[in-house]
């Protein structure tokens, strides 16, 4: 389990996290979500200790990070934004290095490759230079190079920017199926991907957790408008316009015409559902409806509403 | 005591695995084999003072240029990232970088060895004991400059900002007892104490000291100290 309490990091004056706090159970797939420079991996760097907080704590499974660094890094594994690594190396070269560090030689090395290769798949690539491997499996060596310890925790900085669509599926899953047995903690400004991969999103903004709940959560939360999207004919602009005086929770947005048919975008609150008010006000007015499409709250726009100036509605 | 062992077996690998370890070795051989074959004929003396007088030159700039990516290159390609973030001791790190880079030095020395038993078999009444302490005194003076050349790469994730920073440094140790005229007198003892190439000549000429052995440590120490210091500091800030 880690739990953050009132963290808190400057870079000289500038606050980049301020006082969040936050907690992740075993076997959760949380996603961390922000803005670039909201302060997700200045966050993440802290937790894993390359980072000292300025103010505030870190537990993990009930030990500090300023205390015990290196027990909390024998558990974690981490994935770094950039994925470095040292491209003059062979895969199986960087990853026994990296396994030396961790203790693990001999047999038990060559059994945590042997795990490590086939979850990874990297069995085409495991005596190539890390140079000539494409981004894809670059990608994938950093994620064995996070797990060749088997580390209760996996902390993942943006684990599928720069992938192809293909390549991200297949991350996808694999992170997925690691979120079984793992608490995996991953950062990415790529909404559909957190809303595909994790159980539970916490988003940051500007340094403060603006939003931490299930993607029905936060959406049952957002207060944001519903926008109606119809098709009308036979419409008069009036009766279009002054909707509002018949039925008030509707708004008027905008109404373009083309061929006979108007395009008309209203708005409600998102509580309430006036499409049978609506389609009554349409008979009386002699509308024909040829379609009507509510645009239904996305985590798009919980994001754009959260993390835009003045928003902040959830 | 493993961690040490794991970074410089890392290092060495990827001196190897690039052309810069050969081509440093190549070079130092060529360098020092030139100037010292270029006299050794002509003066007709069984020792290997030339060569001990040239190889601190040589040194001058190819320990800055061996040591400077030790660090910089980690901090400059991001891998000092994942290095943080293991359960690695910063002077772990450090040292395995720095003995590394100083297994190349030797190499390179141990590559002159050819001119010692060029001037066993050719040449008489061979003085091994002052060999010994010349070489002694140049793997000691190696040590010290790659300890600060380790320290200049601390500081910079640029390599050549970092050779530039070494050289500098190396310079400043290695000019001062030459510098000792411009010097006020009663600072000039302690300027000479200072001075890597005034211990070195002490040990060349086979008087091997405990001064000269402390003072060579304590660069050593103290760069690995400065060098340890600034990668920890950097959390911080």
């Amino acid at each position: 389990m880690i739990k953050v309490t009132d963290l808190s990091k400057n870079y000289g004056s500038v606050e980049a996290v301020r006082s969040i706090s936050f907690e992740i159970k075993d076997g959760e797939i949380v996603g961390f979500l922000g803005a670039n420079g909201a302060g997700k991996t200045t966050t993440l760097k802290m937790m894993t200790g390359y980072l000292v907080p300025t103010t505030g704590s870190i537990e993990v499974n009930e030990m500090n990070i300023m205390n015990d660094t290196h027990e909390i890094q024998k558990q974690i594994g981490y994935l770094p934004e950039l994925n470095p690594l040292y491209s003059e190396m062979r895969v199986y070269e960087y990853l026994e290095f990296l396994a030396g560090i961790r203790k693990i030689t001999g047999r038990a090395f060559k059994d945590a490759l042997a795990r490590i290769v086939e979850q990874c798949g990297l069995q085409g690539v495991v005596h190539k230079n890390i140079s000539d491997c494409s981004k894809g499996y670059k990608q994938r060596i950093g994620l064995a190079a996070a797990m060749i310890h088997d580390p209760k925790i996996l902390i993942l900085d943006e684990p599928v920017t720069g992938l192809d669509p293909n390549q991200i599926v297949e991350i996808r899953g694999l992170i997925k199926s690691l979120g079984k047995e793992k608490l995996v903690f991953m950062s990415s400004h790529i909404l559909q991907e957190i809303q595909a991969t994790v159980d539970r999103i916490i988003i940051i903004n500007k340094g403060e957790i603006v939003a931490n709940g299930t993607s029905d959560e936060l959406m049952s939360n957002f207060k944001g408008n519903v926008l109606l999207n119809m098709e009308i004919k036979g419409a008069s602009s009036e009766s279009v316009e002054h909707i509002q005086a018949k039925l008030p929770s509707v708004k008027f947005i905008s109404m373009n015409e083309t061929n006979t048919v108007q395009q008309v975008q209203f708005e409600y609150g998102k509580d309430q559902d006036p499409r049978e008010d609506l389609f009554s006000y349409a008979v009386d007015n002699n509308w024909s409806i040829l379609k009507m499409n509510p645009h239904t709250t996305n985590l798009e726009d919980i994001f754009r509403d959260l993390t835009t100036e003045g928003g902040g509605n959830a | 005591m493993l961690n040490i062992r794991t970074i410089f077996r890392r290092e060495m690998q990827s001196y190897f695995n690039s052309p810069m370890a050969y081509i440093f070795l190549v070079i130092f051989a060529v360098v020092s084999g030139y100037f010292f074959t270029n006299t050794f004929f002509l003066f007709g003396q069984s020792d290997l003072r030339v060569l001990f007088d040239i190889i601190p030159l040589v040194y001058l700039f190819f320990i800055p240029a061996v040591s400077m990516g030790l660090i910089a290159r980690e901090n400059n390609i991001g891998t000092m990232e994942t290095i943080s973030t293991l359960p690695l001791n910063t002077y772990e790190f450090v040292l395995g970088k720095f003995l590394a880079g100083f297994c190349l030095i030797l190499l390179g020395l141990a590559a002159t060895s050819i001119h010692f038993f060029t001037l066993v078999s050719v040449g008489t009444n061979v003085d091994f004991g002052a060999i010994f302490s010349g070489y002694l005194g140049l793997a000691l003076m190696g040590a010290t400059f790659t300890a600060i050349g380790t320290y200049a790469s601390s500081v910079t994730e640029n390599q050549v900002v970092a050779f530039i920073i070494g050289v500098f440094l190396v310079l400043v140790f290695y000019m001062l007892d030459k510098t000792l005229v411009f010097v006020p007198h009663s600072i000039a003892g302690m300027v000479q104490l200072l001075a890597v190439d005034y211990h070195l000549s002490n040990i060349s000429r086979g008087v091997i000291d405990s001064r000269n052995l402390i003072y060579f440590f304590s660069m050593i120490g103290f760069f690995i100290f400065l060098t340890i210091k600034t990668l920890e500091v950097r959390r911080w800030k």
